[in-house]
């Protein structure tokens, strides 16, 4: 069975000194240089063998000027999750270090976080658009992305 | 006639790599899919997937509409599996406004995703072996199959593919009389045709010559990668979202989960097979055991009359299930109003393709699309 959240908490501030974690509800906020090393312990603490990360996208809020990175990781070795950890960026500056080098799973979901939402993945092998083309302008799946109306006449 | 020089004056010859596009229009690719491929003579040096002909946006259309109107767009993800994707985001939507499913109901749902799980793995294995270049006859015996099943889903539904069935709570309707001796006496006659697909390829040497040892996924690599599903299995790691999280009632059932030990194409190919056997030992116990009683929950059913009229509380639920090509899963954010803030999908063919180059690598150009073939990927979700 997967720890409380809490119980996470204290035990990775326990094996990483100096990270800091806030727990609300089931999720587990995480400062975006602490997250790379987190998820490196999430998945090699025996405990939790949190092995893949199943799920990974972006949560945007332009009220708040912010932009959510929300991970979801599972163990297969151990059958449970998901965990949920989420990185709180700057959604003007939005900058986060990719979990390529720890779980290869993330190497085309963070593609298309960048393609739709303008995340940039410092350390990523790879950064580049996936679903749109390349040198398409913007990033659609941000709240204040306007449509194009391709239905509307030319300006003449 | 002058006779040829010593081996040693010989220059070697000077060979130079070669850029092929395979795709996007290829018969192989299942879809508008392309491989920017790097060849060396015959073998592969580099392999990058190129993908998105098919991107709609389906998660922001999805973020601009109400919970339940989005089941018909789910259906057009992987449209081999439309039930196993309204299921999906059923269970999403039912964490999220805790809502109740019925007995009979939840006994439909997995009949009903059993069936495709059959269907999926019956007609991606005729696939595999049209790659193989043995044209047309075992795609028929597939697609024979895959019909019968997809008159069960008309019946049921009104629709053979997008089917559009399962909503929060149970199902939309329940299924006609009759229905369900129908299903019985197919699933009982399944096997002898198993039986007879397997006796044409299962020891067949040309098979065994073409998808032994090829497109090896060493099982820590598929772990890391994120790969699911029969994919994942194959290399040898027991996991399956229907035993990990036990949702919907498939805790009541005996079944196993089957595992290849190589990881090559031959072993994702009989992963399936025996995947279908499976499912029929669970489509077997379900049909004995269906209760008679209401299709739906009365707050599931007033949903489907009144869609806007579900505000679930502010909050966030990640719903997944063990779709037939991996696992799915739909990640709901709500603001409480009747749209959801965040409506993500997490494709199983998606993400599978993450390690495509890795098994690629150092195998033939030919070899390329029988591995992609094994992969089993469905341009609908992939470009989502």
């Amino acid at each position: 069975m997967l720890p409380a959240p809490e119980e996470l908490k204290t035990t990775i501030e326990q094996l990483l000194p100096g990270v800091t974690l806030t727990v609300e509800g089931a999720i587990l906020w995480v400062t975006p240089a602490n997250l790379p090393a987190v998820c490196r312990c999430l998945k090699e603490t025996e405990r939790f063998s949190l092995d893949y990360v199943a799920d990974l996208t972006a949560v945007d809020y332009p009220q708040d000027g912010r932009m959510d990175m929300v991970y979801h990781l599972c163990s297969m070795a151990k059958r449970h999750g998901p965990v949920t950890l989420k990185v709180k960026l700057d959604r003007n500056n939005a900058t986060v270090p990719s979990l390529t080098p720890v779980y290869r799973g993330a190497e085309y979901q963070e593609r298309e976080t960048y393609d739709l939402y303008g995340v940039t993945f410092e350390g990523h092998p790879d950064l580049r658009r996936i679903l749109l083309w390349e040198g398409f302008k913007g990033h659609p799946m941000r709240k204040d992305y306007v449509v194009e109306d391709q239905d509307a006449p030319a300006p003449s | 006639m002058t006779p040829l020089g010593p081996a040693a004056s010989v220059k070697p010859v000077d060979t130079e790599l070669m850029e092929v596009n395979l795709g996007p229009q290829h018969p192989s690719t299942h879809g508008v899919f392309r491989m920017q491929t790097v060849l060396d003579g015959e073998t592969v040096v580099k392999l990058k997937p190129v993908m998105g002909y098919l991107h709609r946006n389906h998660e922001q259309i999805g973020e601009g509409i109400s919970y339940i109107a989005s089941f018909p767009f789910t259906d057009r993800l992987d449209y081999f599996c439309s039930m196993s994707n309204n299921l999906g985001l059923a269970l999403a939507i039912e964490k999220l406004g805790a809502i109740q499913v019925t007995e009979r109901a939840e006994y439909l749902r997995v009949i009903m995703a059993e069936l495709t799980r059959v269907l999926n793995h019956t007609a991606v294995t005729g696939f595999l072996l049209n790659d193989m270049g043995a044209f047309g006859t075992p795609l028929l015996y597939a697609f024979r199959e895959r019909e019968k099943i997809l008159d069960f889903f008309e019946a049921a539904s009104g629709s053979r593919m997008m089917c559009n069935y399962i909503r929060p709570g149970g199902v939309r309707v329940d299924v006609p009389a009759g229905w369900l001796d129908r299903v019985r006496e197919f699933v009982e006659g399944y096997p002898r045709f198993l039986d007879e697909f397997e006796t044409l390829l299962t020891n067949n040497e040309i098979i065994r010559q073409r998808t032994q040892g090829v497109g090896v996924l060493p099982k820590d690599l598929a772990v890391n990668a994120s790969a699911t599903g029969p994919v994942l299995r194959a290399s040898g790691q027991a996991y399956d979202i229907r035993k990990a999280d036990g949702y919907s009632i498939y805790p009541r059932f005996n079944f196993k989960v089957p595992v290849g030990s190589v990881g090559d194409v031959y072993d994702r190919y009989y992963v399936r097979i025996l995947e279908i056997r499976e499912s029929l030992k669970i489509l077997q116990q379900a049909l004995k055991e269906i209760p008679e009683g209401p299709s739906a929950s009365p707050k599931g059913a007033a949903l489907v009359k009144a869609p806007r009229t579900f505000r679930p509380p502010k909050g966030e639920a990640y719903g997944r299930v063990e779709a037939p090509k991996g696992e799915l899963g739909f990640y709901l954010v709500s603001d409480g109003t009747p749209q959801p803030y965040r409506y993500h999908i997490r494709s199983p063919s998606f993400i599978n393709l993450t390690v495509l180059e890795d098994m690629c690598l150092g195998q033939k150009v030919a070899d390329v699309i029988v591995i992609l073939g094994s992969v089993d990927i469905v341009m609908g979700e992939v470009d989502r």
